[in-house]
C-alpha cells in the first residue's frame, strides 16, 4: 500500500516536471511530436530507475561509511553518464531500429536534471532500497505523463493560429503553466 | 585545433587523473568548510532553542539526550537558568507534511506545558502550509501555554482542539503529529529520570 | 576577439534563459524571490567561469573521446565547492536553493559552454564568455524572481510592501511557467528592436 502511495504521489501530487521543476529542458525540447515523446519516456524510465538503484547502493555502501558524502555530486553524475553510455551500446546491439529512433535524445539523458534530481531526492528522503526504486519508477511515469500529454497538446497547437509573438516557446510555457495549474488540483490526494 | 588521440590508456589515465585532482581539491575544501558548516548548523539550532525556551544561561546543545522513535531520533536539549531546569527543547519531525518531512523545535516546561514552538525546517506550500511559521499567521500561537495532557493535539476536524490553517489541513495535521511526537519523547525521557 | 562583444552577447542575444532556452529547471524553480534568483545566478556564474577556465587550460591534454566525462567531473568539482562554501557561510540561501545547487552540474548551459566554447578558445576568451553568459543568466533570474516576488508575495528582496497575501499563484509552479512565457515574448520584442 505504501508503494502505491509513493507512485501516486510521484505521478500526480509532486509531478517531477510540473511541480518539482525537473526535466524541463527535454520537456520543452522533445515535446513537439507525441512519437518522440514516447520514445524519450522509455529511455528516461530505464536510465532513471537503474541510476537511482546504482547511486543508492554506492551512497549507502561507499560514500557514507567512508565519510565521502561530499563526493556525492561527482559520483552520481559519473554513474549516470556511464549508464547512458552503456544503454547506448546495449541498445545499438540488441535493437538498432530503436537506437536509431531515439537518435540524439539518448546522450542528452545525461544532462536531464530529472535523472540526477530523482537520484539525489531518493537519498535525501531517506527511502530504503525498494522504496527508492518504486520512487524512481513513479517519477519516470510522472515525467512520461507530463511529456506525452504536453506533446499531444503542442501537436494540436501547431495547427492553430497562435498570435505571432507567442508562437513556439512562449505559448509552450503558457500551456505548461495551465497544466501545472490543473495538476495542483491533485494536492491533498495522498 | 588538433584533437588528442584517444587510446585506451590515455583515456583511462586522463579520467583517473582528473577525478583524482578533483577529489583532492574537494577534500581540501571540505576540510576547510567543515567547521563553518558545523557552526552554522549549531547557530540555527541554538536560535530555535532560544525561541522556544527563552532565558536560559547554560549551553543546551551540550546537554542533549536522544530518543529513538518512529524510525528516527528526536533530540532533547535541557535549558537551565541558575542551575535549575528551565525547560526542555525537543527537536522533532513529521513525515506527513504535504511536501514531505519538516522539523519543529518544541519547548516544554518541566510540567509538560508547551512554552513555544519554532519551525526548524519546512518546505510546505508557500502561502498555505508555510503559514505554520510565526510571522505568517497566528496558527502556532494557539499551542503556547497549553499542556498536551489536557489539550488534544489534533485538528478540530479529527476531534482535537487545534484550529487548522485554512485550506491546509494536511500541513496542520502533520504539525500536530510532530508536536505530539515531541511530547511523547519528552514524557519518556521524564520517566527515565 | 572583441572581448566586449564576447561578454555582452550573453546578456541578450545569447541569453541563456531568453535565447538559448537552457538551464530552465533552476530558472523556474528558484525564482520565488529576487534574492534566491540572484543567489542561484551568482553560484552558476562562479561555476561557469571556473569550469570554462579549467576546460580551456586542459583542452589540449584531454583525449577527444573522454572529453565530455572529463568536463563533467571538472564541473561537478566546482559545483561541490560552491555547495560546501554556501552551506558554511550562507546557510539560509543554501537551504532556500536546496537541491538545485548540485543540479548546476546538469545545467545544460554549463556543459554547453564548456563543449561549444571553452574547448575551442583561449583561456581569456573562455573566462569572459563564462562571465557574460553567467551575468546574463543572473539578470534573467533576478528579473523573473523580482516579478514573482512582487506579484506573488507583495515583497521585494524580503521587504514586504503590502500586508496580507498577494497573488499567490505567482510563487507557485503555474506562475513560474506563465511569467517566463510572457517574459520570453518581451525579450523577443527587445531583441528585434536592438538588432
Amino acid at each position: 500500500m505504501e508503494y502505491i502511495l509513493i507512485i501516486i504521489g510521484a505521478v500526480f501530487v509532486s509531478n517531477i516536471v510540473l511541480n518539482q521543476f525537473l526535466g524541463i529542458c527535454p520537456f520543452i525540447g522533445v515535446s513537439s511530436k507525441v512519437e518522440t515523446a514516447i520514445g524519450m519516456t522509455g529511455a528516461v524510465t530505464f536510465v532513471m530507475v537503474l541510476a537511482t538503484l546504482v547511486t543508492y547502493l554506492i551512497y549507502q555502501a561507499v560514500l557514507v561509511p567512508m565519510d565521502l558524502v561530499y563526493m556525492q555530486t561527482i559520483t552520481f553524475i559519473l554513474v549516470i553518464a556511464s549508464l547512458v553510455q552503456l544503454v547506448e551500446i546495449i541498445l545499438k546491439k540488441i535493437s538498432p531500429p530503436l537506437y536509431q529512433a531515439l537518435g540524439i535524445f539518448l546522450p542528452l539523458i545525461t544532462t536531464n536534471c530529472a535523472v540526477l534530481g530523482v537520484a539525489v531526492l531518493a537519498v535525501q528522503k531517506d527511502l530504503n532500497l525498494l522504496e527508492s526504486v518504486v520512487f524512481a519508477v513513479g517519477n519516470a511515469l510522472g515525467f512520461g505523463l507530463a511529456l506525452i500529454t504536453f506533446s499531444g497538446i503542442r501537436e494540436q497547437l501547431d495547427l492553430l493560429q497562435v498570435p505571432k509573438r507567442l508562437k513556439g516557446v512562449p505559448i509552450a510555457f503558457i500551456v505548461a503553466g495551465l497544466m501545472a495549474l490543473a495538476f495542483m488540483g491533485f494536492a491533498g490526494m495522498v | 585545433m588538433a584533437k588528442k588521440e584517444s587510446t585506451f590508456m590515455s583515456m583511462v589515465a586522463t579520467l583517473f587523473t582528473v577525478t583524482l585532482v578533483a577529489a583532492g581539491l574537494l577534500g581540501t575544501v571540505y576540510a576547510l568548510t567543515k567547521e563553518p558548516i558545523r557552526l552554522a548548523e549549531l547557530k540555527k539550532k541554538n536560535e530555535a532553542i532560544q525561541v522556544v525556551v527563552p532565558g536560559f544561561d547554560n549551553e543546551p546543545s551540550q546537554e542533549v539526550k536522544s530518543v529513538f522513535m518512529d524510525g528516527d531520533s528526536l533530540y532533547l536539549y535541557t535549558a537551565r537558568k541558575g542551575g535549575e531546569v528551565l525547560g526542555t527543547a525537543v527537536e522533532t519531525f513529521t513525515n506527513q507534511g504535504f511536501n514531505g518531512r519538516f522539523k519543529l523545535m518544541v519547548g516544554f516546561k518541566p510540567d509538560g506545558t508547551i512554552i513555544d514552538i519554532a519551525v526548524i525546517q519546512q518546505s510546505e506550500t508557500p502561502g498555505l502550509g508555510s503559514k505554520m511559521e510565526k510571522g505568517k499567521s497566528d496558527f502556532s500561537l494557539q499551542f503556547m501555554g497549553k499542556n498536551p495532557a489536557t489539550f488534544k493535539l489534533a485538528v478540530k476536524k479529527d476531534r482535537g482542539d487545534v484550529d487548522a490553517i485554512t485550506a491546509s489541513t494536511i500541513t496542520s495535521r502533520a504539525y500536530c503529529d510532530a508536536v505530539a511526537r515531541a511530547y511523547r519523547a519528552f514524557m519518556e525521557s521524564q520517566k527515565a529520570n | 576577439m572583441n572581448q566586449w562583444k564576447n561578454f555582452s552577447k550573453g546578456l541578450l542575444k545569447e541569453n541563456t534563459v531568453f535565447a538559448l532556452f537552457l538551464g530552465m529547471c533552476p530558472t523556474l524553480a528558484v525564482t520565488t524571490s529576487a534574492v534566491n534568483g540572484l543567489g542561484m545566478g551568482l553560484a552558476t556564474t562562479f561555476v561557469l567561469v571556473m569550469s570554462n577556465l579549467v576546460v580551456s587550460l586542459v583542452k589540449n591534454v584531454i583525449p577527444d573521446k573522454v572529453r565530455i566525462p572529463a568536463f563533467i567531473v571538472i564541473i561537478a568539482a566546482f559545483v561541490t565547492i560552491v555547495e560546501l562554501v554556501m552551506k558554511g557561510y550562507v546557510p539560509a540561501l543554501y537551504e532556500a536553493l536546496g537541491i538545485f545547487i548540485p543540479l548546476i552540474v546538469v545545467n545544460c548551459v554549463v556543459l554547453g559552454r564548456a563543449e561549444a566554447f571553452a574547448s575551442k578558445n583561449t583561456v581569456l576568451s573562455s573566462v569572459i564568455d563564462g562571465a557574460g553568459i553567467g551575468v546574463g543568466f543572473t539578470l534573467a533570474l533576478l528579473i523573473l524572481g523580482s516579478i514573482r516576488e512582487l506579484l506573488g508575495s507583495g515583497a521585494f528582496f524580503g521587504m514586504k510592501l503590502i500586508s496580507g497575501d498577494a497573488m499567490l499563484l505567482f510563487i507557485l509552479p503555474p506562475g513560474a511557467f506563465l511569467t517566463l512565457g510572457y517574459l520570453i515574448v518581451l525579450a523577443n520584442m527587445l531583441k528585434e528592436k536592438t538588432s
